[in-house]
């Protein structure tokens, strides 16, 4: 690529030709703040943190100084850019001021107290007095109506990050900038709540959001509440990706493995088992693999779409009703660990399933959508009783106490805690599609042990993926999206008829739970230069490389839980348990 | 989010609705054909209420949200339809002194809606508007075109059987 | 019509017609045109009506045959409409009535007589009845963007090309490259007449320039909205194919094939003239494919505005085309090179159009030679506020503003004293008496701290307190701004909050400060043009008025007597003549009766409590003796 020479603060550097200046900066190691600027997805330029003074060249001399936003301006050749002149922080220093002039600042008890991007500046800036342009404010009330957040407009700073992401991202477009001027504030259409509207619960809106106006809805209470409770069994269960990340909310690097010390955590923390949804992830395998292979040699609806992510069945039912029946009938893996823990586990045990509490953490908040779903009640009780986030859980662990960083790693308990490589990689996007392939090809192929393993066509993180296998002479088409922007794209695609997967993986959030929207805070400054979502899935594939077992039929505890229980994979008990139906909510009618 | 409005029921008619229709799949396929079908929406409707923009959503696949935040933006798109009696009081500081605020409460109680909100009938809509020049009648109100002046709450029964 | 030599037959035919209007070549088939104003301000103020009358006379006393009558765009002078001018005498009768109509007809059209005391006084001179174009309105005036204006009827295309209509196009298409064309252009020196003043020729050049092939598109800026400002309305309602044929003449030159109008919707009569002046374009294959049997194919499609001022903005007026929320987007990128629907994007405004079909004519010689040498060609501007003329005028850049003011305005009504004139709207700032003399171009406007702007012209009298000015452009700018960046959504309502203090006299010097300082941070800080001209009216305000406040903080003073909160009304005792009236008319019951009864009056004084009083000014209406005074 052709390169062009900008100067910034005094220093000539080459940088390659469209660079913006927020680029070409961070090429010379230089940071600028930025609020609303999201890398591919929010560049406009609105909230003006970022201001440097640039002067283009006009001729041989050098035009007017001028402040611009670098987040979005190009660098041109001999331009000369200042990042840190005092008209460039009295700038940056205004807009702040004038940004909390209109934030409610309740930052001590702000759930992003310890990370807000917004009180970072601050500091950064040396904000001395924060009331300097005190004047009017609107007041809005807090919309609490969705099954997983809260909406608090007025710490709401409008950088519009979430409606980017919701509109750009997700495809969902809930909620945007409505009024305008000095009433400008997001929301949804008639100020409906979030709750009435066809959000999709993926929480993309809160990972993406630099302060505490959009936060997950706190269950921490609810499951300190159950652990103390003597009558209460207390079964906790982890999604694949929440290892991958939980660490970063102690300090630890992005994609650090925490599994052992989160599960010596958890047990710190007094639950009564300590047990893996990836244990569900190889059960979910079995039951869907079989469900897939039958639909093809049945004549079934194709493609099957996976079930997976509660975001991705929103979405479905919300944008593509006419297709819930191309959905796997599988619960979720939380699902139906919850329903085996009440079902096959509370049998096991001799405890009666109404005083078991099951609590899943999860890097997701669709996930307490979920846990309210109809027809997710095995055993005549929900399967799953409370549903918190990866950040919820750091919060539980740092209010204990624990010292999390120093913790000696320990084992899931037995049986429900056993799993494979195939189930941990659930958590990256192409992990469902691959872990399905390794048990399916190795069927099909007449159970060859030397059948492979490893399907990289559908890692990584680009949003949409395609592949295709012919084993034993027959031809398998596969997708593997990622974002439900992305899943519209192709479901367009198959609808047109202009496509013919046999099987899709479908995953809510870009780049699967990895990135989930239940998972830790990066700052955008963060995020917009490091691919979070690919760091945290490199975790998961190191522990699939490393685990001995990697094909969920190998699972030791999945053979004893079918010889035992269930007899084999969709079978009447099976579905009974483990399968569930869906709604067809359209857009704007049936919710 | 203020106060959610809540806005006369609505009383579109299938002839309406068919223009509406008819009007969106004209200009559907056109680049940038949201704000002209709103005009013309607005034409056909007087208001543009959530029947009407959900309408509009599901014909043209653009987001309910995307509709009500130009919708909002700008002056021209009404969310509530006017009155056949538009009663406006006065809340200029004249006025306000001599009780019209309480003038404005006591008419929200009494024809049950919010400022900017019309009566379901359609009958009546309120909103307060600033000096009007009349200070030496305050508190003072308009229907219409009628001024009223010298107001008490009590009076507010009467004025309204005029246009009952 | 599918060659030059159709347009001539037409032209031919009509010539001699519009002629009689304009003191050509007449050839018309009538004896007489009575041309009625029918833009916005005349018709406010019955003109339609007028018609009605007109055509009822003239048909009962015969004379169908021989008095046409048109309907035109604006005159100008709407201060004094309805309008009505008899050609071929030019007689210009003003303030039209009804029941003027039948003396009218009668007197003038039939017997030959002007009705002289119905005419517009300035015209007439004794026996004598002046031109209009020897009247102290007209005189000083130069007509290039308002040519067809009150000359033409609108609505009828062969007009237009009796006037030599469409003949720029062909001959661009015929005659020219398309870099002769934007050559054109650029010698001219036209500056886009919008407001930044932006070479229009370099605006061209890059259009066609910076991306070379694919789908271009067109646009003009018809979205005045300006409070007081009519220019552009004024020009569609008069004389809409000059702008239609002007985007084709731009089309060529860039390679576009589309063009879109976005008008705001508030222009009703405007919008329907565009409306059948398309279709008559189209009608006539002057619009469409293959326009004059060449390979150039170009339309157009109107957008209306939907009420908000940003769309102004040319970034913002794109969004909006697209069916958006009319936010301001970055630039970079240009709409030369990333316009409407993502593609390269020529956008002029209606006057920067109406200029271009007569410099294609004429030349670019002919151009320069009007104007300044950086603000080439004529400029209009409404004028209004405290002056005697309100109306639209267009005169050469470098007029002074005091021609523009004293002679072609009429000075100031009731004696009054100028204090400022307010140039280019919310963007704009007031220009001082010490300016008055400095002759109106861009670039020193600018250096006086307002800016040409789009051609709004509001002066101001003693009676203006300017903090209060400056608080009412800073309401209409905090009602208008889109809220999409922080310094305007945030900045310009503080502005407007610390305004307020000042004029309620809660303000201290430190807030003057603050003011200041937030102004230019909010012009350096803004995403667009109009959040970074939105502090203007107060620098400017700030720069050549800081007495007043001054005044307002320290003193509590405002000396034009406009700040309600800072007055206090006082009854002079020995004037009172203890009537009570006053009292009566209080809302705040803040009049009572002392015991004093001042020399030679019957009933004791009454005076006003200073706390109670709400300062509505109820009282001083009614005071029959005058006795109660303001301060």
């Amino acid at each position: 690529m052709e390169n062009i020479n900008v100067i910034i603060n005094g220093v000539e550097v080459s940088v390659p030709k469209g660079s913006t200046i927020l680029e070409a900066a961070r090429i010379a190691n230089i940071d600028i703040p930025t609020l609303c600027f999201l890398k591919d997805i929010n560049a406009i330029g609105a909230c003006r943190i970022c201001v440097v003074e640039a002067q283009e060249k006009r001729g041989d001399a050098l035009g007017p100084k001028r402040i611009v936003a670098s987040c979005v301006y190009p660098v041109t050749e001999g331009m000369v850019i200042t990042t840190n002149s005092p008209a460039v922080i009295d700038s940056r220093k205004k807009t702040l001021q004038l940004i909390l002039s209109t934030h409610e600042k309740k930052c001590l008890s702000c759930v992003r107290a310890d990370n807000c991007e917004l009180q970072k500046l601050c500091y950064d800036l040396g904000i001395e007095d924060e009331d300097y342009y005190a004047g009017d404010k609107p007041v809005y009330d807090l919309d609490t109506s969705a099954a997983h957040m809260v909406r608090d407009n007025n710490k709401c700073i409008l950088c519009r990050r979430c409606v980017a992401v919701c509109e750009a991202n997700q495809g969902v477009g809930v909620i945007g900038a409505n009024e305008r001027g000095f009433a400008t504030n997001v929301s949804s259409a008639f100020e409906m709540g979030l709750g009435e509207t066809s959000c999709i619960s993926c929480g993309q809106c809160i990972v993406n959001c630099p302060v505490g106006a959009i936060y997950e809805k706190d269950n921490t209470t609810a499951v300190i509440e159950a652990i103390a409770d003597p009558d209460k069994y207390v079964i906790v269960q982890t999604a694949p990706a929440v290892r991958a990340a939980l660490g970063e909310d102690f300090g630890m690097p992005i994609g650090t493995n925490v599994e052992g010390k989160m599960v010596a955590a958890l047990r710190k923390l007094g639950f009564n088992n300590v047990f893996d949804t990836d244990f569900a992830a190889d059960l979910t395998i079995m039951e869907e693999a079989t469900e897939f292979l039958g639909r093809v040699q049945n004549g079934g609806k194709l493609p099957m779409i996976t079930s997976c992510s509660p975001g991705w069945i929103k979405y479905c039912e919300h944008y593509f009703p006419e297709m819930t029946e191309n959905l796997s009938s599988c619960k979720s893996p939380m699902q139906m660990f919850g329903a085996v823990a009440k079902t096959y586990y509370a049998e096991k045990i001799g405890v009666d399933p109404k005083n078991i509490v099951v609590v899943a953490v999860m890097p997701c908040t669709a996930k307490k959508f979920e846990i309210g779903r109809d027809d997710m009640a095995a055993a005549g009780v929900p399967d799953v009783d409370i549903s918190i986030t990866t950040r919820e859980l750091a919060r539980m662990i740092k209010r204990a106490g624990i010292k999390f960083t120093e913790l000696a790693d320990e084992k899931f308990d037995e049986p429900l805690g056993i799993s494979t490589g195939a189930a941990v990689i659930f958590g990256a996007s192409g992990g469902v599609m691959e872990a399905a392939l390794r048990t399916a090809v190795w069927k099909l192929t007449g159970e060859n042990a030397d059948a492979p393993i490893e399907f990289t066509e559908v890692r990584g993180m680009e949003g949409i993926k395609e592949a295709s296998y012919t084993v034993n002479g027959m031809e398998i088409k596969l997708a593997v999206v990622s974002g439900t922007a992305n899943a519209e794209k192709l479901l367009n695609k198959v609808k047109a008829g202009e496509a013919d997967y046999h099987f899709i993986e479908v995953m809510g959030c870009p780049g699967g739970c990895v990135n989930g929207g239940g998972q830790p805070h990066q700052p955008a400054s963060v995020r917009n230069f490091t691919d979070v979502r690919a760091k945290r899935a490199e975790a998961l594939y190191a522990i699939d490389a490393a685990n001995s077992i990697r094909r969920s039929h190998e699972n030791p505890a999945i053979k004893s839980i079918y010889d035992e229980f269930f007899g084999e994979p969709n079978s009447h008990k099976a579905h009974e348990v483990l399968h569930t139906t869906y709604v067809k909510r359209g857009l704007y009618n049936n919710k | 989010m203020g106060s959610k409005k809540k806005a006369a029921p609505f009383n579109g008619t299938p002839e309406q609705e068919k223009q509406l229709k008819e009007v969106i799949a004209s200009l559907k396929d056109e680049q940038g054909c949201l704000m002209p079908i709103m005009q013309k929406a607005q034409d056909i409707y007087g208001y543009l209420p959530i029947e009407v923009q959900t309408m509009i959503a599901e014909g043209t696949g653009i987001p309910l949200e995307k509709i009500y935040g130009v919708a909002t933006f700008y002056a021209q798109f009404s969310l509530y339809p006017k009155g056949k009696y538009r009663i406006s009081v006065c809340l200029g500081t004249a006025c306000y002194v001599k009780g019209a605020g309480d003038l404005y409460e006591k008419l929200i109680e009494k024809l049950g809606i919010q400022g900017g909100e019309c009566t379901a009938d359609g009958k009546f809509s309120l909103e307060a508007c600033r000096c009007i020049g009349a200070c030496g009648l305050a508190p003072v109100l308009t229907v219409n075109e009628d001024v009223y002046g010298r107001l008490t709450p009590d009076m507010l029964d009467d004025i309204l059987a005029k246009y009952n | 019509m599918k060659t030059l030599e159709e347009l001539n037959v037409v032209k031919a035919k009509m010539e001699g017609e519009v002629a009689l209007r304009t003191h050509g070549n007449a050839s018309s088939k009538y004896e007489r045109h009575v041309l009625v104003c029918g833009g916005t301000g005349c018709t406010s103020s019955g003109s339609m009506k007028i018609i009605d009358a007109l055509e009822r006379e003239i048909s009962a006393n015969g004379l169908t045959e021989k008095v046409q009558i048109v309907k035109t765009g604006c005159f100008g002078l709407c201060a004094l409409g309805p309008i009505m001018i008899v050609y071929p005498e030019g007689t210009f009768y003003s303030m039209v009535t009804e029941d003027r109509i039948a003396r009218i007809v009668k007197e003038h059209f039939v017997e030959g007589n002007p009705v002289k005391e119905y005419l517009y006084n300035e015209t007439v001179d004794g026996d004598e009845i002046k031109a209009l174009d020897d009247t102290a309105f007209y005189k000083k005036q130069h007509r290039v963007a308002l040519r067809n204006c009150g000359v033409i009827n609108p609505e009828c295309i062969d007009e237009y090309i009796g006037r030599g209509g469409y003949e720029a196009l062909g001959k661009a298409l015929k005659e020219m490259s398309q870099d002769e064309v934007i050559q054109t252009i650029l010698d001219s020196g036209l500056r886009g007449r919008g407001g930044g003043g932006f070479p229009t020729g370099m605006k061209w050049k890059l259009a066609k320039n910076i991306v070379k092939e694919g789908q271009k598109y067109v646009a003009c800026n018809a979205d005045e909205g300006d409070p007081g400002a009519f220019m552009d309305r004024s020009v569609l309602e008069g004389d809409p194919h000059v702008v239609l044929e002007a985007m084709a003449i731009a089309g060529y030159a860039i390679g576009a094939d589309q063009g879109y109008i976005y008008v705001r919707a508030e222009y009703p009569i405007a919008v329907e003239r565009l409306e059948i002046a398309i279709k008559q374009a189209r009608e006539k294959g002057l619009l469409g494919k293959n326009i004059f049997g060449t390979d150039f194919s170009f339309d157009i499609g109107l957008r209306l505005g939907a009420g908000a001022f940003v769309c102004g903005e040319e970034t913002a007026l794109m969004t909006s085309i697209e069916g958006n929320r009319g936010e301001p987007r970055p630039r970079p990128p240009f709409p030369a090179e990333k316009g409407l629907f993502g593609k390269p994007t020529l956008l002029n405004n209606v006057e920067t159009y109406a200029n271009i079909p007569q410099i294609i004519l004429n030349g670019a010689d002919w151009f320069t030679s009007m104007g300044t040498e950086k603000s080439r060609g004529t400029k209009v501007f409404a004028v209004g506020g405290k002056i005697n003329n309100t109306g639209l005028v267009e005169i050469p850049m470098g007029t002074t503003l005091r021609t523009v003011i004293e002679e072609i305005g009429g000075g100031i009504p009731n004696g009054k004293k100028f204090k400022a004139a307010q140039t280019g709207g919310p963007s704009g700032g007031c220009i001082p008496a010490e300016h008055l003399d400095i002759p109106i171009d861009y670039d020193n406007l600018i250096s006086i701290g307002s800016m040409m702007g789009s051609g709004g012209l509001i002066v101001m009298d003693e009676d203006n307190c300017m903090v209060d000015i400056a608080k009412f452009f800073l309401e209409f700018t905090v009602d208008e701004s889109c809220g999409k960046c922080t310094p305007c959504r945030v900045g310009t309502r503080r502005l407007l909050e610390i305004l307020d203090k000042i004029t309620k006299g809660q303000g201290t010097l430190e807030d003057i400060d603050k003011l200041e300082e937030l102004c230019y941070y909010i012009k350096a800080n803004a995403l667009c043009g109009l959040g970074q001209t939105a502090p203007n009216p107060v620098l400017s305000t700030l720069k050549y008025f800081r007495h007043e406040y001054i005044a307002h903080v320290v003193d509590k003073k405002c000396e034009a007597g406009v700040c309600r909160d800072l007055l206090s009304y006082e009854i002079v005792k020995d004037n009172c003549i203890g009537c009570g009236v006053c009292a009566k008319q209080c809302p705040a019951n803040a009049i009572t009766r002392t015991d004093y009864i001042a020399p030679g009056k019957k009933l004791a004084a009454m005076e006003i409590d200073k706390e109670k009083c709400v300062k509505c000014g109820a009282c001083v209406g009614v005071c029959k003796p005058g006795a109660i005074i303001k301060k």
